[in-house]
């Protein structure tokens, strides 16, 4: 910006006043010279057009510059104005077009990118949650653990390998059969849990591509920041902010089916008799019970489907 | 002779400077940004900006060449890996400057902004350069949690786990946070290019961009004579800079302050 549009923009706007308040001056100059009447007529003139004057300039001059802009078409002869049927002037409409036609064009170059970027995340795509076929109940002895691992969705490899802790409890007071079924996924910040006890790699069974090993586990236990669990996935010792996530399990044709994956927020008793709060699944770290759980309000998408 | 050879320089030299600077204005630009008043008393601990921008260059030109090489697919990264420290002539070399080089960058980053917090240089009219920079420093950390993964060993996968599942753990939006960038419920097949794709593209660009405002705002403002200094920081101040003083540091008075 030159200095020149600096001045320019501080000058006020077109004004008649001036010349009606010069006009009125004129006037009682003559009635001083020759009449009293005429003198009255250009004094009334002369405050009348000098008050409009003095209150155009206060009402422009403490304006900014870019209001002064918008303000000078209101007193100046206004043929654009009348052209556009609207207070908005030429340069202001172009500008103001120029952003929307913009605004408009860069929205729909970003947008598209943006949704690509960010929705497929949270549409579920690309995870499989079928339910998993760990084949007959005999393969489960009861009240001890075995290891199952397998590939979630084996399409995407090794990637998508989990591993559960499956254990038999017999059955419940009211005779239904009864699984512990442990996600390995630690709850502090989802490193691969182990079982604490020794594993019978002798007993080792291959089922459909599963791999089943019995454990005596007595506890299990976090490699990466020595998170600890009890036997029923309760925490005993270490960073961990809940019990052990779980499966949801069926028995189809004499077998043991995997389900969907929830939290638990808590153990109470042991084996068949067990009392567990269930929760959506949630991420490692996540809160699902007590004050802290107020921090994570809202489930995302497809934990709870 | 002497004459001649001084003239056969003017016109080898200055000639298409002047033929440049004509048409582009560009040799000023390059005067203006290079050659600057600096304090009399400043020292080695002024280059540690310069230091880091070198580091992340390196990172830049080793990382184009390695993505030369590089697969970003779950099952052909590691061996590609493999195959750079291998077989790949240099390919060792290359590499390792960029692991390395990895740490020197956020290193260095830590040293000049210590540097900078010790000797005040971020207060007025600095401050808007601090921020900029902090923002540098957490980019160049991003790049450094995107690109652990790309190895694809046990060691990237199992970091990242835990990496992502942090995010997760910040509360009302981490867990979407997480799930953002796992791309998906779990860590998935595309997790690796998405990876990757933040790493070379997304990431780096930011920083160019900011780095670019960080060294505009050095050249506009000047380097920051030390505290102990007895001698004016900055430039001088410009006529359209307002009534307000401080772009220069007046001289401590002989004796230090009281």
């Amino acid at each position: 910006m030159t200095d020149d549009e600096r001045e320019t923009q501080h000058l006020p706007a077109p004004s008649l006043w001036p010349i009606g308040f010069a006009l009125g001056v004129a006037c009682i100059l003559v009635g001083l010279v020759i009449s009293v009447p005429a003198l009255i007529v250009g004094a009334i003139i002369a405050l009348v057009f000098g008050f409009l004057w003095v209150r155009d300039l206060f009402v422009q001059h403490p304006v900014t510059s870019a209001t002064d802009m918008a303000a000078a078409p209101a007193t100046a002869p206004a043929v654009t104005e009348a052209d556009l049927g609207s207070n908005v002037d030429r340069a202001t409409f172009l500008s103001l077009a120029t952003i929307g036609v913009g605004g408009l064009i860069g929205a729909a170059a970003t947008l598209p990118p943006l949704g690509f970027a960010v929705l497929p995340s949270f549409m579920g795509e690309g995870v499989k949650t079928h339910d998993v076929d760990l084949g007959p109940i005999s393969n489960f002895p009861e009240n001890e653990y075995v290891i199952a691992t397998y590939l979630e969705n084996p399409d995407a490899g090794e990637v998508s390998r989990r591993t559960a802790f499956i254990r038999n409890n017999g059955r419940t007071e009211d005779g239904i059969p009864s699984f512990t079924a442990i996600y390995s996924r630690c709850v502090h910040l989802g490193c691969p849990v182990q079982p604490n006890g020794p594993i019978d790699e002798q007993a080792k069974k291959e089922v459909n591509g599963i791999e089943l090993r019995p454990v005596l586990a007595a506890s299990f236990g976090c490699p990466c920041h020595g998170g600890l669990y009890d036997s029923e996935g309760n925490r005993s010792a270490g960073p961990p902010v809940r019990s052990l996530d779980r499966f949801e399990f069926s028995i189809k044709d004499g077998n043991l089916i995997l389900g969907r994956v929830f939290s638990v927020g808590n153990v109470d008793g042991t084996g068949a008799k067990a009392r567990i709060t269930k929760y959506y699944k949630a991420y490692p770290g996540v809160h699902v019970d007590g004050v802290e759980k107020w921090l994570y309000p809202i489930p995302t998408p497809g934990s709870t489907g | 002779m002497a004459k001649s050879g001084r003239k056969g320089y003017e016109t080898a030299v200055l000639v298409p400077l002047d033929w440049v600077e004509e048409r582009s204005g560009l040799v000023g630009y390059t005067k203006w940004f290079l050659f600057r008043k600096v304090p009399h008393d400043i020292s080695w601990a002024q280059t540690l900006g310069a230091a880091s921008l070198t580091a992340f260059i390196v990172q830049l030109i080793t990382g184009v060449f390695l993505a030369m090489y590089y697969r970003p697919d779950p099952a052909t990264a590691y061996a590609s890996i493999q195959n750079i420290t291998t077989e790949v002539t240099l390919g060792w070399l290359v590499r390792g400057m960029h692991k390395w080089g990895a740490s020197v960058f956020i290193i260095l980053m830590f040293l000049h902004m210590a540097r900078v917090f010790l000797f005040g240089a971020y207060k007025y009219p600095r401050e808007l350069n601090w921020i900029i920079g902090a923002l540098i420093l957490v980019l160049g950390m991003l790049e450094g949690f995107t690109g652990y993964l790309l190895p694809w060993d046990n060691t990237a996968y199992w970091a990242t786990v835990v990496g992502i599942n942090l995010n997760a753990t910040a509360p009302f939006l981490g867990p979407f946070l997480a799930q953002f960038l796992q791309g998906g419920l779990n860590i998935n097949p595309d997790t690796l290019p998405k990876f990757y794709a933040l790493h070379m593209l997304l990431v780096p660009g930011g920083i160019m961009a900011l780095i670019g405002l960080h060294l505009y705002l050095v050249v506009r403002l000047g380097v920051t004579s030390p505290t102990w200094s007895h001698t004016a920081a900055g430039r001088e101040r410009p006529e359209t800079a307002g009534p307000r003083e401080g772009l220069i540091r007046e001289p401590v008075a002989e004796g230090g302050e009281s």
